[in-house]
């Protein structure tokens, strides 16, 4: 039921008035030092919720906020797989590689997933996948498999991305939400292009990128493989005729430019939830607006711990939501 | 009892339930929005209560509708009126436009209430206009209201 998220999504309204603005993310560039940015940081509710070493425990505590935030909503998990795979199979890469080269496992993993990394790192370590999600054991063999035979560690990590996307396109269509399904699609799609930009510098072939590629429904990864595998023109050339030729003008600047266009892109999309008083929708955009902007304070205390230049640094802040 | 009797009070109780269970379920929505904004910031109590309030009046018009039909067919004074099935059935029908447009309208009222509240939440000072937006949607029940006591009365004359 549409209603069904009535309380959920009033109170994440009022919430969206502690997002940060472009004006916060302004104030905090032109703070004079990290100490300084971290105090007005505080000043906007981003505390961690109390003491942490450095800032990306800082970031950490922040996102794990989000999460808690939608346990407190009671907000269904399942609506919100879309968003969770990428930690469960970001775990799963990490538990491959843990059990192969028998590293330590602690702070290798993200919690919050839709599987325990403890399930994940057993199921590898026992090679009984049986305990692992469907969508999941397959390419936990297969990526095993990859490492133990080959060594090649990039080869475990293509296994588990594309398992990874394929899983979100399949939460995406089982959502009954357009703008959950919408957004699986386009991180899928803007995954692709990627896959091909990256491919494409690095010469690699038509078979290599399309083994990468997962399906979607945007795109034809067949043409967008073969047009990386030709040439630089030949894949702007097809990514402008897609609904991404965004990408195409992007990609024609710098790698970096295009990457800030995804980013833009998701928020560009995401950014009429604001107005939508029902659904699960406006708490998912809520979601990928915080971690947006938990990414824009990455970028500058970042900036400001390696003393880069204001203007390098606002290059590359993306949109913010509000 | 007559059968015209049964149709009258039939639709009396129409009135009063339909309104009333379109009231209750707009309320109810309302107020989890209202609920929503209250637990981040407890200040804008007053203001979302307002809001909240607005699909809870045809409730009130059902009641109200289901009253005079009463006290037309005599049921309040405990003297019935001695209906035929053509004038029970002329009750009923004057009663149905208060029992679907009050369902109707306190469910759709509260969807622009809720968004008023939502609206409060990220904007409290334009409030008014939020409840302006949920108040056209009163319009059709007052509308309603009216057809239904003008035929009510028009039967018993």
């Amino acid at each position: 039921m549409a209603e069904q998220y009535t309380y959920a999504v009033a109170r994440i309204r009022a919430k969206e008035n502690s997002l940060l603005t472009k004006q916060d993310l302004q104030q905090l560039l032109s703070s004079p030092d990290y100490g300084e940015a971290l105090r007005i940081l505080s000043g906007k509710g981003f505390d961690g919720g109390g003491e942490f070493r450095d800032y990306n425990e800082l970031l950490t505590k922040e996102t794990e906020k989000i999460w808690h935030l939608m346990d407190e909503l009671k907000v269904d998990r399942t609506e919100l797989e879309v968003f969770l795979y990428k930690k469960d199979f970001h775990n799963l890469k990490s538990a491959i590689k843990a059990v192969v080269t028998n590293a330590p496992t602690e702070k290798l993993y993200i919690s919050g997933g839709t599987v325990l990394p403890e399930t994940i790192e057993n199921a590898i370590r026992e090679k009984d996948y049986s305990a692992l999600p469907e969508n999941m054991r397959e390419a936990a063999r297969e990526a095993l498999t990859a490492l133990l035979q080959t060594g090649d560690g990039q080869k475990c990590d293509i296994i588990v991305d594309r398992a990874a996307l394929c899983a979100i396109k399949a939460a995406g269509q089982r959502a009954d939400n357009e703008m959950i399904a919408d957004y699986a699609e386009t991180t899928v799609a803007l995954s692709d292009i990627k896959i091909a930009a990256r491919g494409n510098a690095l010469g690699k072939s038509k078979d290599f990128m399309r083994g990468a590629m997962a399906e979607c429904d945007s795109l034809n990864t067949d043409s967008l493989s073969a047009a990386a595998a030709k040439s630089k023109d030949d894949m702007l050339e097809y990514l402008a005729l897609t609904p991404y030729s965004g990408a195409a003008e992007a990609l024609k600047s710098s790698y970096s430019d295009f990457e800030k266009w995804c980013d833009n892109l998701i928020m560009d999309k995401i950014s009429e939830q604001k107005s939508n008083p029902f659904s699960i929708a406006p708490i998912a955009a809520y979601i990928l607006a915080r971690e947006n902007e938990i990414n824009a304070v990455r970028i500058i205390l970042s900036g400001k711990v390696n003393n880069l230049s204001v203007e390098s640094v606002r290059e590359r802040l993306r949109e913010l939501y509000v | 009892m007559s059968l015209g009797m049964v149709f009258a009070l039939a639709g009396a109780a129409l009135a009063a339930l339909m309104a009333g269970i379109g009231s209750a379920i707009g309320v109810g929505m309302a107020g989890e929005a209202a609920a929503g904004v209250v637990t981040e910031d407890p200040q804008k109590f007053g203001k979302v209560l307002i809001l909240q309030l607005l699909p809870g009046t045809q409730g009130i018009y059902g009641l109200l509708i289901a009253f005079i039909t009463l006290s037309q067919i005599g049921l309040l004074g405990g003297a019935p009126v001695n209906l035929t099935t053509a004038q029970g059935l002329a009750y009923f029908a004057a009663c149905l436009p208060m029992a679907f447009v009050g369902l109707w309208s306190a469910i759709r009222q509260a969807r622009a209430a809720v968004a008023g509240i939502q609206m409060v939440a990220k904007r409290p000072d334009q409030m008014g206009k939020g409840m302006i937006f949920a108040a056209m949607v009163e319009t059709y029940a007052i509308l309603a209201l009216l057809i239904s006591i003008l035929a009510i009365f028009g039967i018993a004359a």
